[in-house]
This record gives C-alpha cells, structure tokens and sequence, in this order.
C-alpha cells in the first residue's frame, strides 16, 4: 500500500541554494532547495562525522558538508568524488508550491 | 704521471665560484676527475649572496643551499667538512687539511688528511677586514661572511637590544636592515661623508641615507670608530669625536681581503690576491685560483658576475678547452634590502670629458644619472625606479652609441627608440646576449635556446635547467615575458591555479574581470565568465561573494547562501554541530558590568564552556543554534556586539595596558588598540585579520606574529605586518614608522585596503605580502602618500556599509529561518 504524503512547508520557506531542517521523531531530516527549484531530502547527517548537512553551502545537486567539506549527492545521498559513505536519502513531492515527505518519515528509526 | 685512470682534482674551498666551476665540469666532462673538496665551514655550498634573507628571516638556509649533501654523492665527489687546508706541497703534489675546532672551542679529535692532487684548484675567499682598534676582539664582535657569523647575529638579536654596524658599504647596510628586522636597534657608522660611496653618487647615497633612516636605522657619517668598549664583551663603541654608543652587538663590515695565506706559504705570487692569467692559472701551472682570492688583470673582485665568469673558464681549462679567457668588465650592483630599489653600473665620477643626465623625480622618490664618455654610457646610477638598469648596463658593455636616444635616453626603454611600451615586447627586443639572471650570469639566448630547445614551458623548468632567476628572483619578471613572448598564448603565466573545478580563471583574474565588465552578482558572472557549473562550488561562491563585497561596496547585496556557516549565522559551528559565540570586547578591555552579563546569559542557556581566547576575548561553547538569538539579544542589551570570531573579516586587537598602567609604556597602546579596532571592525577581508598594539619593544601584545602589528616606541609607532603563528610561524615585517596615531590608522586602514583589493580568498596577509612582494606594498603604504590616501579613503567608504552589528539584527528578526526548523513531525504518529 501506498504510503499517504504529508505537507511539511510551502517552498518557498526554504532559501533558494539553502536548506530547511525538519524534526522527526529519531531524527532531523534537511530539506533543500536547489536553484531549479528542486527539493531534496536527506537526514541531517554526514556520513563522514554526523556533521549537520542543512548548514552546508548547496551547489547543483550537492551539498558540502560545513565541518570537513565532503560533497554529498542531494539525489542519492552518496558521498562524491573520492571520499565513501552514503546518508539516507527520502522521497519528497512538490505539488503547487508546497513540499510534501512520506507520513512513514515521522517516526522512521 | 699518475697511475690512476682518472685525474685528481682537489679543490681549496667551497664557495660559489668553485661550486659553479665544478657544475661546468660536470656539464662537459662527468668522468674526466676525481674530485675532493675541502671546506672551512662544516657545512655544503650555499649561496653566499642570499645571507642577508637569511638574517632578516625571508629565506631558510635550506633555501639558500646551492648543493645539498646529494650533489655530492651523485658526482661521486669527496667533501671535506668543517677542514681547513694548512699546507700545500706543490713538490709532493699533496694538500693538508686539518679539522677546525667545533664552535665552542673543542679541538677536533680527527686527524688531519693530505691528499695528492693532479690539479689543484684555489679558491680560498676572502677574510673580513677587521679594523684594529681596542676591543676588536672582546665577544659580541662579529663580522659578516659566513653563516656562522649570521646565525651569530640571530642569536644576539633575540635580545632585540642596540646593535652598531662598522661600515656602510652594501655588506654593512644589508647587515644592517637584517638586524633591524630582527628587532634590534641599529645604528650604522660609516667613515664616509655618503653611504656606499664606491656605488653610488652622493646625490644617491643622500637618497638611500634617508630610506634607510626611514625604517629607523640611525646612520652617522664621517663617523670613525676609535675602540669597542666593553668588560668581558661588547657594551658600545666609542668614536673619536667623543659620541659612545651603546651595544650589544658590533658588527664590522668595512670590507674583504683576500685569503692567500696558504697559497702564499706555498710560494705562489701573490699580490693583492693570488696573481693569475686570463686562464686563471697561478705561477705554478697545475694550480688554478678563481674566486675573491683571486687578482686577475691586475684587480681583485667581490661581485659574483666575474666570479662566475673565472668559475667558467677554470671549467674549460680543466678539460682542455683554451678558448676562453678571463677580461675584466663593468660590473653592476643591487642592494638587497626590501624596499630600496637601487641599481649602479659602471664609472660614474665626475671628469671634464664626461657628461651626465639627470632626472629627478622627488614626489616618486626617483633619481637617475647617466655618465656619458663620447655618446657611449659609462656608468649609472639609479634609486627608487631601477626597472631600467639592466638596459643601460647592456649598453654600457656594448658601448653603444646613444646620441640619437640622447633626448629621451633617461626616461628609459619604454621611451626610446619607438619601443612600444608592452613589457613583453621590450624583453623580446633585447638581443641574445644580453644578460637576463645577473647571479647567474644567464643571456637572453641561452634561456629562449632552453625554452626551445628543451620545450620549457613553465617558469620552474626555465629554472631548473639554465638557473635564471633561480638565486634572488628579481628578473623573474623579465624570464616570464620571454616565456611568453616566445610561447604566446601557450603559455599560462604563472601557470594559473584555476580558483576551483568550476572554472579555468584564476582568482586575479576573475576579480580583474569583475571590474572590468562591471560583474556585479554571481549569477551574471558565472554567465559572463562561462562557469562551467549551473551555480558554482563550496569553494568559488564564497570567494565570488567576498570579491562583489570588495569591488562594490554598498551596493552589492550580500548572498547568504554562498556564505560558509559560520558567517552566515554570524557563530562558529563546532564538532557537534553547536556554537560558539564570541563578544567584542575592544582592545580586550572589559567590564563588571559586561561580565556580569556573560555570567547571567551562560546561567541562562546553560552554556557547557566558557574560555578566554588567544586574542583577549571570552568564549562561550556549546550554544545550541536555536538559542543564538536569545543569546544575542542579552548580550546586545548589555552594549555587547558580535566579536566577528567567525569571519573572514578583522578579528582581534590584543593589547597590552601602554601607558595608563605599565611603567615601561611609551604609547598609549590600549587606546590606539581600542581606536583601531573601533575604525576596522565589520570589514571583511580575503582571510582572517588579526592585530595586535605593544607599548613598548618588550612586546607583551605579541603583535610581531600578527597580520598587522603596532609596536610603539618613544619616537611614534612602527607599523609591522605580515606576521603568522598558525600553520606557519612568521614573524612580521616592519611596514614602517610613523610619529602620531592618526598616521598609524591612516597607514594600517590603507594596508588593509590594499590586501582586501589584491588578496585572494582564504589567502592570509603573509601569504600576500610573499606572492606580491614585501617591497611594491611597503612602497604605496609608506611612500606613496597619494595612493596610501587614495587606499585609505575606500576604506573609510566600504566601512559606513560594514558596521551593522549582525547579531543586534538576528536578535531583531533578521534571517530567522535560519534558526528555527521549518516544520516538528516529532508529535504525528505513525501512519497506519
């Protein structure tokens, strides 16, 4: 079955290049938002020291991480160029302006 | 005859010219002999030339050695260190070496060695005169020759106290900016009416006079030393028109005399120095002398051009090429002390079938004169812009005929003869002999035969295979244009460091471009300049952001989101993704009342740490992201502003307490600190800025290790810069001195300025100052007094558009998304 979508914010409360964080029960998940208006979302965490992705400076379809500068891959969470490691990586919908996760994420571990 | 296979060629010294000699003989014969090399000095060749850096701390001696310890062992050549040859027994055909005593005095325990030679090469040097007047002797008198007698000076420096230098010749001056560097207080004492009399013209040496007491060097002309005083060592000199100046340090340097003693004891002819022919023999023909021992064509030499000329045709006659020969030539002088340029050539006293030219130029702090001997130059002298020297000097060795440049020869190449004023054309107009590296001795042709021959196409290969600009680095300028001229588009000069993976351009150039076509957002130059990513990287955005701050103050809207973290929340982020917040706290001055603050707001957001910092501030770590505004709001309400702790903008003034406390102040160095810090604050930068004002030469603010440093004195202030104790240790340099505060703000607000048009992003002070050169910035900030003002007025402009104090606007609203998340799911249950 299909897991119903939940609202999480209007788009354009995320900084164009920037990143809003969204509190979950287990976790922060970053929200960003590219220059073509793309949103992405992954969890708040570098795979490489846990560093807080949503602080990151958000490039094409990147973001480097503020605490060591690793390039994490917005579309699939992988960790770019030499270095290795991936953060999890959710399904996001825009519909009309507002950014919706999967209900499921709430209280994902 | 001897039975080896190969020839025994011992050499007597290891200086420079020997060192070349033997680096020609390898060229052309690898194979031809066995070499052994005594040296007096425990340690390989260096360059001799390069020990003024040294002492004023520019270059290691690792960067000055010429051939390290695998030369050596590559040429299969035996070194003798720390040996020193007593005797030579031209009937044996055998030299002794005996082993110097270590330096504190213990004889050595090695034997000592004689080994035969083939052919001998003498290259014995040159001693330091000393001059015999009581107390020469006692310790703390030093001269300057050799290393040892540099890291002496080093050593005595570290007291920063008085130090005289006997002598102001080119050896006693550089001796003298060295030790001054060194924070010493340096008088120099010369004999003479005029300074480097034998180089220069008075009118010159009047000019270099008053540059050299401008960075605070007290010079006394006609001022003859009649005894060093002291008990138990050095404690002043004493002159015979009754002046005592107080020292802890003597330096003589008045001169050389050749070293022949061994030779002489030897029975060689000797007269000024070793006397040799134009194939450098000595009267015993196995027996070559080169070098400053060396008396050829009747003069003895000091400079390294004609050294290096002898070094070449011992190289030849080694291997049996008898063409070359030995002829004396003009020779050319530069003084190596940062900023002051001076430059002379050639016989430039006055006679009745000579004429000059001359131009002066006051305001730029120019001087020129031209010695004409029937249409041909005989000499040159200039002072400040000495762009033009090495092409007078090459018409001085031609002898060319000037008389139809005559009207516009003075003003220099650029005006003669229709040279058009492009650099590059003007060096690929010069003709293949003309000399480029003049430590080198290397021709135009030899590099542009190099470039070609070899497909060079970058400034370290020119180096690297024909030692053009590879000692003191000042015709760097002149092997680029070649290499350009030569390669033309091919060739990337300075074989630029693109800023990141987005681009080809280089730093200088995109700022250069952001000016020119008026870029004056991101968006339109990574347009504009054909980015090759939709939006840039990590690494150009903030950079681009700092250059449109920087090149359109006030009118550039700041883009947050190509800020790094720290400064777009105005905290520095820590490990765990907490902050640190750092107030203000100006020249480190604080309160009860700002205290009681700090205190009341650590209780209040439960703040885990709390430190003092490096640069006089108090830290509060651990703020979690969502308190800053709060933390803000109650540090702004007790009169507290950001401590900019995070930007790449002024940081820090330290201070010491100056006159309002300490009983050693001259300045009221917490007040200055206070101002200065008050004028600066705000600013952003290309990298971090920190400062610092002392009171007094004890230096307790450590401002000599600060990116601008103020040290104040009875007479003003000397202004120091360039300075790090980071990844690097450096200590500063001085920019100069000036008598009042406000031309210490002037002075500092206009080096700032200089540094935010031409650093590149993340490049620290010290780091600029070495890539653009110590001397162009100290020439526009202390002696350009238009361009300093120019400077200083943009930055008294760019400031009214910095001074908003970032936290007072976040604790009103500003940017508030930033610290709160954009939606809590924490209370949804799970979906079904």
């Amino acid at each position: 079955m299909e897991s119903p979508w939940i609202e999480v914010c209007p788009i354009d409360s995320i900084p164009l290049r920037g990143c809003r964080v969204v509190r979950t029960r287990h976790m922060q998940i970053a929200l960003f938002r590219t220059a073509s208006d793309e949103v992405f979302a992954l969890e708040n965490r570098c795979p490489h020291k846990n560093g807080p992705l949503s602080e990151g400076i958000v490039h094409d379809r990147k973001v480097t991480c503020p605490l060591h500068n690793w390039v994490i891959s917005l579309e699939s969470g992988e960790a770019t160029g030499a270095d290795k490691g991936c953060t999890r990586s959710f399904p996001v919908r825009l519909d009309k302006g507002h950014v919706y996760l999967e209900a499921s994420v709430a209280t994902a571990p | 005859m001897a039975s080896h296979a190969k020839q025994r060629l011992v050499v007597v010294g290891n200086g420079m010219a020997p060192g070349r000699a033997l680096e020609r003989l390898f060229e052309t014969a690898p194979d031809a002999y066995e070499v052994t090399i005594f040296n007096a000095e425990p340690r390989v060749n260096y360059d001799r030339i390069m020990l003024s850096p040294v002492l004023s701390g520019d270059k290691s001696f690792e960067e000055i050695v010429i051939h390290g310890d695998g030369w050596y062992v590559k040429h299969g050549v035996t070194l003798y260190k720390g040996a020193k040859v007593t005797k030579i027994d031209r009937e044996a055909r055998t030299v002794t070496a005996e082993f110097v005593p270590s330096r504190s005095g213990q004889p050595s325990l090695q034997p000592p060695v004689t080994v035969p030679y083939d052919k001998l090469i003498v290259a014995t040097g040159s001693n330091p005169i000393i001059i015999p007047v009581p107390g020469h002797d006692l310790p703390g008198v030093l001269s300057y020759r050799d290393l040892d007698d540099v890291e002496a000076m080093l050593l005595a420096a570290k007291s920063r106290g008085k130090a005289v230098v006997i002598g102001g010749g080119l050896l006693g001056l550089e001796a003298a900016a060295g030790l001054q560097a060194q924070g010493m207080d340096v008088t120099v004492v010369h004999l003479m009416p005029t300074l480097m009399e034998r180089q220069l013209d008075p009118a010159a040496g009047h000019l270099l006079q008053r540059a050299i007491e401008a960075r605070g060097i007290k010079v006394l002309t006609r001022a003859n030393t009649k005894a060093i005083v002291g008990k138990g060592r050095v404690e002043g000199v004493d002159l015979d028109n009754g002046t005592h100046l107080p020292a802890d340090l003597v330096v003589m340097a008045v001169g050389i005399r050749p070293n022949m003693q061994v030779a002489k004891e030897a029975g060689i002819t000797v007269n000024r120095g070793i006397v040799v022919d134009a194939m450098m023999r000595t009267s015993d023909p196995d027996i070559f002398a080169l070098g400053e021992c060396a008396e050829a064509d009747g003069q003895v030499f000091g400079l390294v051009a004609p050294l290096y000329e002898m070094a070449n045709i011992v190289a030849c006659q080694l291997v049996g090429d008898a063409t070359a020969s030995f002829k004396s030539s003009a020779t050319a002088t530069k003084l190596k002390v940062t900023g002051i340029n001076l430059y002379s050539a050639g016989d430039f006293a006055e006679a009745k079938d000579r004429e000059e030219i001359v131009l002066r130029d006051a305001t730029r702090g120019v001087y020129r004169r031209l010695v004409l001997k029937d249409n041909r130059i005989i000499g040159a002298v200039m002072y400040g812009d000495t762009s033009d020297g090495p092409w007078f000097f090459d018409m001085l060795k031609r002898g060319t005929d000037v008389a139809d440049m005559r009207e516009t020869l003075i003003f220099g190449q650029n005006y003669a003869g229709g040279i058009p004023l492009d650099p590059a054309a003007a060096v690929a107009a010069l003709p293949d002999d003309a000399e480029i590296c003049g430590c080198n001795g290397v021709c135009k042709g030899k590099i542009t035969g190099a470039i070609a021959g070899l497909g060079l196409k970058s400034l370290d290969e020119v180096r690297a295979h024909t030692k053009a600009s590879a000692s003191c680095g000042s015709c760097t300028g002149l092997v680029e244009q070649l290499l350009k001229a030569q390669l033309g588009d091919t060739y990337n000069p300075a074989a630029v460091q693109p800023m990141c993976g987005c681009t080809d351009l280089g730093h200088d150039d995109v700022r250069r471009l952001i000016v020119a076509k008026e870029l004056r957002s991101i968006p339109q130059l990574m347009q504009e300049l054909e980015w090759k990513t939709s939006c840039g990287c990590a690494k150009c955005r903030p950079a681009l952001n700092y250059y449109m701050i920087c090149s359109w103050p006030g009118e550039y809207v700041d883009d947050s989101q190509s800020r790094f973290i720290n400064e777009r929340v105005h905290a520095n982020i820590q490990k765990d993704g907490t902050y640190s917040v750092v107030p203000r706290m100006w020249g480190g001055q604080t309160s009860a009342k700002e205290l009681r603050a700090i205190a009341d707001i650590v209780d209040k957001y439960k703040i885990p740490t709390v430190k003092v910092t490096g640069g006089q501030r108090i830290d509060m770590l651990g703020v979690a992201k969502e308190d800053l505004p709060g933390v803000w709001a109650d540090l702004s309400a007790a009169g507290m502003v950001s401590g900019h702790a995070y930007a790449k903008g002024l940081r820090t003034v330290k201070t010491c307490v100056g006159t309002d406390w300490c009983r050693f102040g001259t300045q009221d160095s917490t007040g200055l600190g206070v101002k200065l810090e008050k004028f600066m604050w705000g600013s952003w930068t290309p990298a971090k800025v920190k400062l610092a004002v002392s009171g007094c030469p004890r230096n307790c603010a450590e401002a000599t290790c600060k990116d601008i440093g103020v040290i104040c004195i009875e007479s003003g202030y000397d202004i120091h810069f360039a300075g790090a104790a980071g990844l690097e240790i450096k200590g500063t340099e001085l920019l100069g001195h000036v008598a009042t505060e406000e031309e210490t703000i002037e002075a500092i607000g206009a080096l700032t300025q200089l540094y935010r048009e031409q650093g590149r992003y993340l490049e620290r002070i010290y780091k600029w100052a070495k890539r653009v050169g110590l001397e162009t910035i100290r020439q526009q900030i202390m002696e350009d007094g238009e361009r300093r003002r120019a400077l200083y007025d943009r930055f008294v402009f760019s400031q009214q558009f910095a001074q908003n104090d970032p936290w007072a606007e976040r604790a009103n609203g500003k940017d508030a998304h930033e610290f709160t998340p954009v939606a809590d799911l924490t209370l949804r249950e799970a979906a079904e």
